[in-house]
C-alpha cells in the first residue's frame, strides 16, 4: 500500500490481529460477524485462539473479562452499535470497573456504514465509551494508524475501545516513519488562522478543507486526534492559543464525541470559539456512504465553512 | 468433618450479619442460603491458598449473584484471606469491603460482580482460558434463581455447553424468592432443571444445606466430562436465622438492634452446637 491507496480500517484490524497473533498470546472473540469485522483473518491463522460466541454480545464481553482475568489479552469484536451499544453495561461493569485487559474491536462505526441504515450506523459510541472511567478510546484515521493502534492496545494494560470503519479510506501516513503513541495528537499541518481538529475518516477531509481555505487566503492548521480518551490536552491548548479558533470534525454525533472533548479542554484552559462538525443529533438513513457523508455535513466544504464562521467569532 | 465445615459456615453467617447490621444495608437472605455451599467449596474442595490469592493455577470462584457479597467476604475471612473482623466494616466508606465483590480491592475475590447475569459468563471465560492453557484448575460459580431471568445467563449456558466446559461447576441457589416476591409470581422460570438439560448441561439437584449432598455433587461434577454441570441447590433463604427464613422481605434489608441480637444469639447457639460435636 502507498499513500492515497484506500483500505477500510476494519481490514487493517483483521490484518493486525493476524500479524500480532504470532507475537503475543492474544485471544480474539467475535459474535458471528467475523467475516465483516475481519477477525476471520485471525481465525484462519490461529483457530484455537479464536472464540465465536454466536450472536450474544453481552455474553462475549463478560466472557472476555473472565479470560482476561487469567492474564490474557482479549480482543472482543462486533459492530460498534452492538459492542458499545448493546454491551455497554457489560463493558462498564465486567471490564471497566475491574480494569481488565479487554480490547473492544468495534467496526462499522459511523454513518459511512451506508446502505444498512440507521440501526447499524453507530454515532453514539464515542460518547458512551467516554463516560466509563479509565476507558481508552482510539479512532484511527487510516490503515497505518489502525495497524499501529492495535499493537499499542495489546501493549497497553487495561481496557481499550478501538473504533474502525467499513468504508475504504485513503492512506495518509507513511508506515516507515509513523509513530503511534496512545494519548498523543498529531500535528499534520501548521497554520495561524484556525485549527481543524479531526479524527478517523474526517482527517483527510480536514486536510482537503485546509487546501480549500488556502485558496481563500485562510491559513488553517490541522491536528489529528486518534486517541479521544485520554485526550491530548497540550496539543489542543496550543492550537487554541496559537490560532484562536477551533473546528472539530468527526463521524459521530456532535454531542459527547471529539467535539465535546475538545470543547471541554478549551473551555477549561483557553476559551476560544469551538465549532463542531459531526452529525447534528439525528439518526442516519440508508444510502451510498459518500452521499451520506455529504448530506450529513461530513465534508471538506462544510469543515471549511465552519472554519470561516469560527474565525468570525474570534 | 461435617461439623467443622458447618462451624466455618455458621461463623461466616455471623460475620455476614454483623457487617449488614453495621452498614444498615446489604443482603442477608441470599447470603445465609449459600453459606454451607461456600464453606464446602472453600474449606474442602477448592484448590486455593489464602497466602497466594493470585496463584495462576488456583481454582476460581465467581459469585454471579454478587449482592450476596457479605457471606463471600465472611468465608474468605474465615479461610484466612484477611482478618474476619474486617467483615464488620462492610459497605463503610473507608473499607475495602465494597457492597458488591471487587476483585481489585478484596483478596480472594476472583471476579467483580454485582450486575446479574455477567458473573457466569466471566466464569466461563476463566474455564475456557484453562482449556486453552491446558491447565486443570476448576471454576465454580453461584447463580441466584431470580438471576436466571437475565437473558445473558442463557447465552452463557449455551456457550459453556458449546465449548464443552466440563471444568465449570455452577450452583443455582434455588430459594424460590426474589426481591419482589416468589419467583413463581414474579417470573416463573420453572422447570429450571429441564431448561439446563435442554441447554446440554449435566444437572444435579441437591439440598443446599446437606453437606454430604453438596460434597457428592461437586465430586460428580468433577467426574463429568464433555459438559458443564449445574447443581440446583434447593435452599432456605435466610437459613440459620429463624425470623429471616423463607421471607422475601429479608432479601435486601438490615436487622434492627433487637433482631440483630436475636440473630447473634441463634448463630452463637449453632456455633456452640457445631463445636460440641
Amino acid at each position: 500500500m502507498a499513500i492515497g491507496d484506500k483500505k477500510a480500517t476494519r481490514e487493517s484490524y483483521g490484518m493486525a490481529l493476524a500479524e500480532l497473533g504470532g507475537k503475543y498470546d492474544i485471544v480474539v472473540m467475535d459474535a458471528d460477524l467475523s467475516k465483516s469485522t475481519k477477525t476471520d483473518t485471525f481465525k484462519k491463522k490461529f483457530p484455537e485462539r479464536f472464540i465465536n460466541t454466536g450472536i450474544a454480545e453481552g455474553n462475549m464481553i463478560s466472557t472476555a473479562a473472565g479470560i482476561a482475568s487469567t492474564g490474557k489479552v482479549v480482543f472482543a469484536s462486533s459492530f460498534a452499535m452492538f459492542a458499545a451499544g448493546r454491551a455497554f453495561e457489560q463493558i462498564r461493569n465486567s471490564v471497566g470497573y475491574p480494569k481488565l485487559n479487554v480490547k473492544i474491536g468495534a467496526t462499522h462505526a459511523g454513518i459511512s456504514v451506508g446502505e444498512d441504515g440507521a440501526t447499524h450506523q453507530c454515532l453514539e459510541d464515542i460518547g458512551i465509551m467516554r463516560t466509563i472511567p479509565g476507558m481508552v478510546i482510539i479512532n484511527p484515521a487510516d490503515h497505518v494508524e489502525a495497524m499501529a493502534a492495535v499493537e499499542a492496545a495489546v501493549k497497553y494494560n487495561g481496557p481499550v475501545y478501538l473504533r474502525f470503519g467499513r468504508l475504504p479510506v485513503p492512506q495518509i501516513f507513511d508506515e516507515n516513519d509513523y509513530k503511534f503513541e496512545i494519548g498523543k495528537g498529531v500535528q499534520l499541518a501548521e497554520g495561524k488562522d484556525a485549527t481543524i481538529v479531526a479524527t478517523g475518516l474526517m482527517v483527510p477531509y480536514a486536510l482537503e478543507a485546509r487546501e480549500l481555505l488556502k485558496a481563500e487566503g485562510i491559513d488553517a492548521a490541522v491536528v489529528n486526534i486518534h486517541t479521544i480518551k485520554p485526550i491530548d490536552k497540550d496539543i489542543i491548548v496550543k492550537a487554541a492559543k496559537n490560532t484562536g479558533a477551533i473546528v472539530t470534525a468527526e463521524e459521530h454525533n456532535v454531542y459527547c464525541g471529539l467535539g465535546s472533548a475538545v470543547a471541554e479542554v478549551v473551555a477549561e484552559n483557553c476559551p476560544v470559539p469551538v465549532l463542531r462538525v459531526g452529525t447534528q443529533d439525528v439518526f442516519g438513513k440508508s444510502g451510498n456512504p459518500y452521499d451520506l457523508l455529504k448530506e450529513y455535513g461530513l465534508s471538506a466544504e462544510n469543515i471549511a465553512e465552519n472554519v470561516k464562521k469560527a474565525i468570525e467569532l474570534k | 468433618m461435617s461439623n467443622v465445615t458447618k462451624l466455618h459456615a455458621d461463623r461466616a453467617r455471623k460475620y455476614a450479619i454483623k457487617g449488614i447490621y453495621n452498614a444498615k444495608s446489604g443482603h442477608p437472605g441470599g447470603s445465609l442460603s449459600i453459606a454451607d455451599i461456600l464453606s464446602v467449596l472453600y474449606f474442602e474442595k477448592m484448590n486455593i491458598n489464602p497466602a497466594d490469592p493470585k496463584d495462576p493455577n488456583r481454582d476460581r470462584f465467581v459469585l454471579s449473584k454478587g449482592h450476596c457479597a457479605p457471606i463471600l467476604y465472611a468465608i474468605l475471612g474465615e479461610r484466612g484471606y484477611f482478618p474476619i473482623e474486617q467483615c464488620e466494616t462492610l459497605r463503610q466508606i473507608d473499607s475495602i469491603m465494597q457492597g458488591h465483590p471487587d476483585m481489585k480491592a478484596i483478596p480472594g475475590v476472583d471476579m467483580s460482580t454485582g450486575s446479574l447475569g455477567q458473573g457466569i459468563s466471566a466464569a466461563n471465560g476463566m474455564a475456557l482460558s484453562a482449556k486453552l492453557d491446558k491447565k486443570d484448575y476448576r471454576v465454580y460459580a453461584i447463580l441466584g434463581d431470580g438471576e436466571i431471568e437475565e437473558g445473558q445467563v442463557w447465552e452463557a449456558a449455551m456457550f459453556a455447553a458449546h465449548y464443552k466446559l466440563d471444568n465449570i461447576t455452577a450452583f443455582l441457589d434455588f430459594n424460590g424468592l426474589q426481591i419482589d416476591g416468589n419467583i413463581t409470581d414474579v417470573m416463573d422460570s420453572n422447570p429450571i432443571d429441564e431448561k439446563f438439560k435442554a441447554f446440554n448441561w449435566n444437572v444435579i439437584t441437591i439440598d443446599a444445606h446437606n453437606y454430604d449432598e453438596i460434597r457428592n455433587a461437586i465430586d460428580e461434577a468433577q467426574k463429568t466430562k464433555g459438559k458443564p454441570t449445574i447443581i440446583i441447590a434447593k435452599s432456605i433463604k435466610g437459613k440459620g436465622v429463624s425470623f429471616m427464613e423463607n421471607q422475601a422481605s429479608w432479601h435486601g434489608s438490615a436487622p434492627n438492634e433487637e433482631q440483630y441480637n436475636q440473630a447473634m444469639a441463634e448463630l452463637d447457639a449453632a456455633i456452640a452446637e457445631d463445636e460440641a460435636e
